[in-house]
């Protein structure tokens, strides 16, 4: 049984991990950027970029003044137990949220979309969003914060089969220079791409691509890792780097994640994970120990699974 | 004016002369010394469009309006902590910033991502005003460490703590990057210039969707299928 205190004690550690750590695998994709660029105004924003993450973690203080909209993610292995059930779960997300707002502290950013009240804590109808997933293995329960920025550099279309590959480049373009102007999109970033699933799915998949694997992961298929490769490469050959400028900064890593969809259509989602690349996970085990870590692991062969019942995969090396 | 020439990089005080702006070419590095103050699309409305008094002497204790909403909360016994500060897209308050310019005197004012060339020469050049843009955008916490204190904090009350008016005290708060000069040039602009002359390039291998949308065609008789 995990005691919901400990939920919420991790909870608040990891709202404060995420505003002000920026994870690893950014920081080293950033850094390689960093040293490739040649355009004089988009290398300086790069520098100062790097500079602002240390600046972070000296003075322990948010990297970003733009909250985005913090949200959670919990994966709970088939076995684990909660005290007071899922309700008390999101009771401790919703406080734990409330009060590191107030004192990390963060901008409180989420208001009442037509009456624009504002509780000045980030918590309201709907908000935190709190989605889950579960693993078949395992007393344990994954909790990950991801602090999304960016009003800008996220897209919906309907494309058909017969867009091909190629409508999906010209969409893919269409977003990354659209958001990309003036820096909108906060760019580099990391670019999640849905293909598949329904609307509301696709976006889903977009989002997670984007915010829950890390810069340098590759999807378990050659075939979509490949597409991920190529992505990359065309949106940093746009010529455009950080904030707008001149440059080639533009995608640190590309993560693309599919759904299955109506055999008729195939939904395309963008999203830009920005410079403010602020995730943070924590497992919590059955018998109360922590671990913290900043890759949530979340697009597990579980996660993927394309048949019926689940069967654990027999080899390391997934089928082709 | 060639992207090869190193930026230069200039402190200024927030109540600067005439001179100073003068001096400030696009793509100068800016940090700024003096009293700073945030409004946006709260204060605009509350002034401009309600008539409100200003809570302070603008522009003789500040020329110097910030597009942001800072991470900060007011304790329990009036102090403030204030933590980072990020800057908020400028665009969206091209409709209030000509009379906002005029009732306040604002000579600088910072944002994020600029405002067009158009915006630049009607209401920034004729009242000897420039634009400043944030760097990345996120280095809220960069620009955090240049803020020596929160002086005050106006009508948080009935406009919330992100809409509020903040005035903050600066010291060699930075970095800034000049996007209007007083010529009314806008960098960002002259960038997506250059951007634009590789596009087709990079587009070469698309095609565009086979359904379009109302946006893509402005004649709405038009079918979207295409
Ligand atoms: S998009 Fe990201 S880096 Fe940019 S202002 Fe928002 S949170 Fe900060």
């Amino acid at each position: 049984m995990i005691a919901i205190e400990t939920i919420q004690e991790t909870a608040e550690r990891l709202m404060e991990k995420a505003a002000i750590e920026i994870p690893e695998d950014y920081l080293d994709g950033l850094r390689t950027m960093a040293n490739t660029e040649d355009g004089d105004l988009s290398s300086f924003v790069l520098q100062a970029m790097l500079e602002n993450y240390e600046a972070a973690k000296q003075d322990r203080r948010a990297m970003c003044g733009d909250t985005g909209c913090p949200r959670w993610y919990v994966k709970m292995g088939n076995e684990a137990r909660i005290e007071g059930g899922p309700i008390a779960l999101e009771a401790a997300l919703r406080r734990a949220t409330a009060k590191s707002t107030n004192e990390i502290p963060l901008r409180p950013n989420r208001v009442h979309p037509l009456w624009r009240t504002d509780h000045d804590n980030n918590v309201g109808i709907g908000a935190p969003e709190i989605e889950y997933g579960f693993e078949p293995d395992g007393e344990w329960i994954d909790l990950v914060t991801v602090h999304k920025g960016g009003l800008f550099g996220t897209d919906y279309r309907m494309l058909f089969p017969s867009d091909g590959v190629e409508g999906i480049k010209r969409f893919f373009l269409d977003s990354l220079v659209a958001f990309g102007k003036r820096g909108l999109a906060c760019q580099p970033a990391i670019i999640g791409i849905g293909l598949g699933g329904s609307k509301d799915t696709c976006m889903v998949l977009g989002k997670r691509a984007a915010c829950l694997r890390t810069v340098g992961s590759r999807n378990s298929d050659a075939r979509i890792a490949a597409m991920e490769d190529e992505f990359k490469a065309l949106g940093n050959s746009i010529g455009m780097g950080a904030m707008g400028f001149v440059g080639k900064s533009m995608v640190v890593d590309c993560n693309i994640e599919v759904g299955y969809c109506h055999t008729g259509g195939m939904q395309m989602s963008v999203h830009a994970f920005c410079l403010s690349s602020r995730r943070a996970v924590a497992r919590i085990h059955g018998d109360g120990r922590v671990e913290y870590r900043t890759d949530p692991d979340w697009f597990t062969d579980y996660q993927r699974r394309e048949s019926v019942e689940w069967t654990p995969p027999q080899s390391l090396s997934k089928s082709a | 004016m060639d992207t090869a020439t190193k930026p230069q990089q200039i402190r200024l005080s927030t109540t600067p002369s005439r001179a100073d702006l003068e001096a400030l070419k696009i793509g100068d590095i800016v940090y700024l010394d003096g009293l700073i103050y945030t409004a946006r699309e709260g204060v605009y409305k509350k002034v401009i469009e309600e008539g409100a008094d200003l809570p302070l002497d603008l522009p003789a204790e500040s020329a110097v309006n910030f597009h942001c909403s800072p991470a900060a909360t007011v304790n329990p016994d009036g102090s403030f902590n204030m933590g980072a500060v990020t800057a908020t897209a400028s665009f969206r308050f091209s409709k209030w910033i000509g009379p906002w310019i005029e009732r306040s005197g604002a000579r600088i004012i910072i944002g994020k991502g600029g405002m067009t060339s158009k915006d630049y020469r009607e209401h920034f050049v004729p009242n000897g005003a420039v634009y400043l843009t944030t760097v990345g955008y996120g280095t809220g916490a960069l620009l955090g460490r240049g803020i020596k204190q929160v002086k005050a904090v106006h009508w948080n009350k009935e406009l919330g703590l992100a809409q509020a008016m903040w005035v903050i005290e600066a010291a060699n708060m930075g970095p800034f990057i000049v996007d209007g000069d007083l010529a009314g040039n806008s960098l960002f602009e002259r960038e997506n210039a250059r951007i634009a002359a590789n596009l087709d390039k990079v587009y070469e291998g698309t095609r565009p969707a086979v359904l379009r949308r109302f946006g893509e065609t402005d004649d709405r008789t038009d079918e979207v299928i295409g």
